[in-house]
């Protein structure tokens, strides 16, 4: 008995070390692939210990568990395109949240029902419990509701009420009110099971409010929720694996939360106590009508991108939506056979996750070198001949730093404006997905070209070609 | 007499919960915490959603614990619990090995020069 308890805490401390050398690899596109093998073995050899542990009678279950997981994560890994990739990882948010959800409700109900004893079920215990099923269970119903909104199926816009911070503050109140309660009477059955149910009505309320442009950060924050989870599923089993995986997780999500937030200026607290897309919800900024918007056509686009010496495109979330990635690469190898130097401005907050944009570009074949952050992108655009934007509203909204009374005042933006000529992509004359006025389209240098952005980039191919 | 007490923790530790096993629990979290918080913010935002979909894969590691629930029938295991516990392994499967798939997928497509 005891020779296989020390296989499997060996396997652990290996797959621990493993999964940090893992996520190290991260630091760079080159290592990382190397780093993620290492992560594959760590989870390989957990699994592997974990099956020799006592306490397992029957294989079935686990059999047909670890089958239909597999296939079912399979067929996500191989099928799901690269657009969809916020989607399938708030789904896996809800998994991962769920799951660990439900082994702290197995774990309480065979303390209270008699198959473990009920005198070991201790305050840390239940504390420990409580708080992996509290957040277990709102970040699985709060990631579904983020699921179906980048889905489609529910309305990206906020859903708004009157009272509805006090009514979900005190939502929240009741459900950790229940928790502490339930620390000094673990064996308080109902006010558990009402805590559970709260808890997943609180994760819908929490993020129906969100708008859609907001998704980064909620997702880095669900990321972050269901890695604590995890942490706590840990604390409960007395496993350290599950502590160090899931704070890796946690903490993972969180800074880039943090990240998320610094690039829409919001504070975390904000971001934290509910008023998410208030920004948003707060009508149309100052600024008014201001004057007209002065159109492109195709032909003078094509000229202007095939005569310039540098061109940067800034892809937002309308790239996504329009599938538009092949295109653009199609275009910029167009203007590099031109002499053209391309350059691509990826802000922190374009698309619907941290990093969306690198990788729906890096599907389409485009260099990493050739991906600049905000920070590296911003001194080169004085000497950019033609910055194209494509679907992306906030991210270069000059009022952002001009505007000081604007919803989204002192977020930093990739200021195309500052280009010779700027022509923006976009489907239609309406407003972006916040609502917000952008100064950028009725500026002199601006060229608008409407239409889907696909359709344009493709139309633009054949043009510079011939021009 | 002290194998007997480390086995004692490894194996019951999370029966008894003894004050030492909790402080020993609270300190794995905040080193692991503290080397998360280093190794983390080295990520570039070039790589972010690969770290999200990698972090994932990693915290799908809770399949181990609903491993242990969804394997333990028979008359001194809740039948709930072998339910709940078999649900858990599919959900925490179908991250692991969703998660690491997309993260090679995506990974497989940086490349640094046409």
């Amino acid at each position: 008995m005891v020779w296989q308890t020390y296989f499997i805490e060996f396997s652990y401390l290996l797959a621990s070390i493993l999964f940090i050398f893992g996520l190290k690899g991260l630091s760079h596109p080159e290592t990382a692939k190397r780093g993620m093998q290492l992560a594959e073995i760590g989870m390989a050899l957990a699994i592997i210990g974990t099956l020799m542990h006592f306490e397992i009678v029957s294989y079935t279950w686990i059999i047909v568990g670890l089958l239909l997981g597999g296939l079912l994560g399979a067929a996500m890994g191989v099928w799901v395109p690269m657009t969809a990739m916020p989607q399938r990882t708030a789904l896996s948010h809800a998994f991962g949240a769920f799951a660990a959800a439900l082994v702290g409700i197995a774990e309480y109900y065979s303390y209270t029902h008699g198959f473990k004893d009920i005198a070991q079920l201790g305050h840390v215990k239940m504390g420990a419990m409580g708080f992996e099923i509290m957040l277990g269970a709102l970040t699985t119903t709060g990631s579904l509701i983020a699921f179906g909104k980048l889905q489609g199926v529910l309305p990206g816009q906020p859903l708004v009420y009157r009272g509805q911070n006090i009514f979900n503050m005190a939502l929240l109140a009741t459900t950790i009110g229940l928790f502490i309660y339930l620390i000094f009477v673990p064996t308080a059955v109902i006010p558990f099971y009402v805590m559970l149910g709260l808890a997943f009505v609180f994760g819908v309320l929490l993020v129906l409010p969100i708008g859609s442009a907001d998704m980064p950060v909620v997702m880095s924050l669900l990321n972050s929720y269901a890695g604590l989870a995890s942490a706590a599923t840990g604390f409960v089993l007395g496993n350290n694996v599950l502590i160090i995986a899931g704070t890796l997780d946690g903490f993972s999500g969180f800074i880039l939360s943090v990240l998320m937030c610094r690039a829409m200026n919001r504070s975390l607290n904000n971001v934290l106590f509910g008023a998410f897309g208030s920004a948003t919800t707060s009508a149309a900024g100052a600024a008014g009508e201001q004057g007209t918007m002065r159109e492109v056509s195709l032909d003078d686009a094509a000229v202007q991108l095939a005569y310039a010496s540098k061109v940067v495109f800034v892809p937002g979330y309308g790239l996504a939506t329009a599938q538009a990635q092949h295109a653009v690469r199609e275009l910029a190898t167009v203007l590099e056979e031109k002499g053209v130097t391309v350059k691509y401005g990826i802000h922190p907050v374009a698309g619907r996750m941290p990093g969306h944009m690198n990788v729906l570009l890096a599907e389409a074949n485009v260099p990493y070198s050739q991906l600049y952050e905000l920070e590296q992108i911003n001194p080169e655009l004085s000497s950019t001949d033609v910055s194209v934007v494509i679907g992306a509203n906030d991210v270069v909204n000059p009022d952002a730093r001009d505007n000081p009374s604007s919803p989204i005042a002192g977020m930093p933006i990739i200021e195309v404006d500052r280009s010779k000529s700027v022509i923006v992509l976009k489907r239609g004359q309406g407003k972006g997905f916040s609502g917000l006025e952008n100064p950028l389209f009725f500026k002199p240098v601006t060229g608008m070209l409407y239409g889907d952005a696909k359709d344009t980039l493709t139309k633009l191919v054949s043009a510079v070609q011939h021009a | 007499m002290s194998l007997n007490f480390i086995s004692m923790l490894l194996l019951e530790g999370s029966e008894s919960m003894s004050a030492a096993a909790i402080i020993a629990a609270l300190y794995v979290f905040a080193l692991a915490a503290f080397l998360g918080y280093q190794v983390i913010s080295r990520v570039p935002p070039l790589l972010h959603t690969p770290l999200m979909s990698a972090t994932n894969a990693i915290s799908g590691i809770s399949l181990v614990g609903s491993i242990v629930i969804a394997g333990g029938t028979g008359p001194q295991h809740a039948k709930v619990a072998t339910i709940l516990g078999f649900i858990a392994v599919v959900c925490s499967t179908s991250n692991v090995v969703g998660g690491f798939a997309l993260t090679d997928r995506m990974l497989r497509m940086f490349k640094r020069k046409k």
